[in-house]
């Protein structure tokens, strides 16, 4: 029961990272910007996130590079699409390759480093409470803020005007342009917004979860980030689920590998990875015009209930995510 | 997807556009060039002398030459297939596993026949390595028309299968004895290496087909229906759809041929370059093949001077720490910066 408990405190801890980065990639989309980058801005936030926190000694000034450093690459992604008509995708995914060299290269000087990390700062009362303490209490001022950091996303995009703005520049633009809000300002204020959670992301790694810098330190998370918030249907709280999940299978593929013998640990290492990609073709299948066709064939009283969860599994991309945006 | 504008738009002079390209291409090198120096001055290095180990590294000595031709080959065969998928408006990033998979794929009759005449083998050996590659892009073709799982994730799923699965072969069956079974499976025997050059790395096989892979895209691309085909399908599938074409069907043959491709690539790299399976087999040729194909947006003649560069770039590079002791990823950052700034020049024309 301990070790459960120990076990399900580590996946929220595990999960924090993913958590920033995945709200990030959830900003920038709903407001019709892909940010394929993540993936390498996550390893130079990281990379810059440490060695600043290292030479000036202090950790929320790592993580305010971080941030900044996120925005910063957010920025350039918007002005070559948004501005110059290039493609999202292209753009981004250069931005992925150059950003993670770019990381490589400057964080040469301090691989393997010993450095400063987040403190450890569990709640006074509240950490001592029975089962929920050691799972929700003790942990450090990151993890806390990625529990908030859920809601404040869900609350923001579907209870704020701001909100209800920003959905629409991902949904319908030209409609959100003859309403008078500023289409094009408004996305790179939503991307650099995201881009700056996701370089918080790579912090956190360098930073807490996994401290300290090497070379490729956080091996394609942020490609699994953006998996994830394909399968969590672009709302807040299956995303994070996503990110629970997925956290918790790479605590079950760790604790798993002295248990399985003559299976390799690298092997281990990657079936999270493959795993999303499973989930990612059952939800879409749930929507393929075959399986609806045989879902209208059941009888009504198994149709009804099968039909409304497989509307709730599936959900469709915002209408105008990656496309260029001409004023009409 | 955009696919970008290849022919001049009409009633524009042909001077103004050879003008306007080289001013672009100008622009782009100017750009890459910057952001390098900047990236290079701010760690205290001379960008001078780094340049130069860079740019003429690898035409140094004949071992490097050999090493540099020996990478443009997997180079230009990816690009040479990512060509065709971009053509079909495909972002194809599962390659790198397309790659693996080739390699592995090579692995078997290397295992099986050892004894048949070497030739006979290779041959065998590359067949497998392209049907392997292909069957693994099948997989993802079928995952975005199946099941719609976007190719870049799907792609992206599959490549870390494959590097698994390489590792796990690499660990468990085809475990080498003694220590140091991590770093890879038991060389081949030197009768299957493919015939080198002298004493260098150099097979001369190995880049011929490269350049044969290169020529037949190619043809495809310029002088075939079915490359018109996959060019429509690139530009509008729901267009291609009503002219009849089979969207679907050629997305498939599109990611198939590109797998093959990249297999051949990681069929090589097993026979030609690295004699066994390495858990690096790729060593990242399918990426920066996707790089090269942004940067000459998907035009076949452009291939091989872009991959030669990259190529020589990368081999340049190799010397930095030892000489300079600079990192040896800004041949990375370079590459990315040149694709970078080729799109902003794009945009700014």
């Amino acid at each position: 029961m301990d070790q459960l408990l120990i076990d399900l405190a580590a996946v929220l801890a595990a999960a924090s990272p993913l958590i920033f980065a995945t709200m990030g990639a959830l900003i920038s989309e709903r407001a019709g910007v892909i940010n394929l980058s993540l993936d390498g801005t996550i390893l130079l936030g990281a990379m810059a996130g440490f060695s600043v926190a290292l030479a000036a000694n202090s950790v929320p000034l790592g993580f305010l590079t971080a941030a900044l450093i996120g925005a910063a690459v957010a920025l350039i992604l918007c002005l070559l699409s948004l501005n110059l008509g290039q493609s999202q995708t292209a753009v981004g995914f250069v931005l992925a390759l150059l950003c993670t060299e770019l990381s490589s290269f400057l964080g040469a000087p301090v691989v393997r480093v010993p450095g400063p990390a987040v403190a450890f700062a569990p709640i006074p009362l509240l950490a001592d409470l029975p089962m929920l303490g050691p799972l929700l209490f003790r942990h450090d001022p990151f993890i806390y803020m990625s529990f908030l950091l859920v809601p404040l996303v869900w609350w923001l995009l579907f209870s704020t005007r701001l909100g209800l703005l920003l959905r629409a520049l991902g949904e319908r633009p030209a409609t959100a342009f003859a309403r008078g809000i500023p289409v094009l300002r408004m996305r790179y204020l939503a991307c650099m917004v995201g881009g700056a959670l996701v370089g918080i992301a790579g912090a956190a790694y360098s930073l807490d979860l996994k401290q300290g810098w090497s070379y490729r330190h956080t091996f394609g998370v942020g490609w699994i980030a953006l998996a994830i918030v394909i399968f969590g249907g672009w709302r807040p709280w299956r995303i994070a689920l996503g990110c629970y999940l997925f956290a918790a299978l790479e605590i079950v593929a760790l604790r798993s590998q002295s248990g399985l013998r003559g299976i390799p640990t690298q092997v281990f290492q990657v079936a999270p990875f493959v795993l999303m990609i499973v989930v990612l073709a059952l939800v879409n299948l749930l929507a393929s015009p075959t399986l609806t066709r045989y879902i209208a064939a059941l009888p009504e009283p198994l149709r009804r209930p099968i039909t409304k969860l497989a509307t709730q599994i599936v959900a469709a991309a915002p209408a105008a995510l990656g496309k260029p945006f001409e004023r009409p | 997807m955009q696919q970008p504008e290849i022919s001049p738009p009409p009633g524009v002079a042909p001077t103004r556009i050879a003008f306007s390209a080289l001013r672009s291409t100008l622009l782009a090198l100017l750009g890459a060039l910057a952001l390098t120096t900047l990236v290079l001055l701010s760690t205290g290095v001379s960008p001078l002398e780094t340049y130069r180990i860079l740019f003429f590294g690898a035409f140094t000595t004949p071992g490097r030459f050999s090493d540099m031709l020996m990478l443009t080959t997997p180079l230009v065969l990816c690009a040479s297939g990512l060509t065709l998928t971009f053509a079909a408006g495909l972002y194809n990033l599962g390659v790198e596993g397309q790659v693996v998979l080739g390699a592995v794929a090579a692995m078997i009759p290397l295992r099986l026949l050892p004894d048949l005449p070497p030739p006979l083998l290779w041959t065998l050996s590359l067949g497998a390595a392209a049907l392997g590659g292909a069957l693994w892009a099948l997989l993802a073709a079928a995952l975005r028309l199946g099941a719609r799982v976007n190719e870049i994730f799907a792609g992206l799923g599959l490549n870390f299968l494959a590097s698994g699965l390489a590792l796990f072969l690499i660990l468990g069956p085809w475990r080498r004895e003694g220590t140091a079974a991590a770093s890879g499976t038991a060389p081949l025997p030197r009768e299957l290496w493919l015939p080198t050059i002298d004493n260098l790395r150099l097979a001369p096989l190995a880049p011929m087909l490269a350049l044969l892979a290169l020529a037949l895209v190619w043809w495809l691309l310029s002088s075939t229906r079915w490359g018109l085909e996959l060019r429509a399908v690139g530009l509008s599938p729901a267009a291609a759809d009503r002219l009849g074409v089979a969207a679907p069907r050629r997305i498939s043959e599109a990611l198939a041929s590109c797998g093959a491709l990249a297999g051949v690539a990681g069929g090589l790299q097993v026979i030609g370059v690295f004699h066994q399976l390495i858990p690096n087999i790729s060593s990242g040729v399918g990426l920066l093949g996707l790089l090269v194909v942004l940067l000459v947006l998907a035009r076949p003649i452009w291939v091989l001077p872009i991959s030669l560069a990259f190529a020589s770039f990368t081999v340049g590079s190799v010397q930095l720490p030892l000489t300079l002791g600079v990192d040896s990823s800004i041949a990375g950052v370079l590459q990315g910066a040149l694709v970078l700034s080729a799109l902003l020049a794009r945009g700014l024309r």
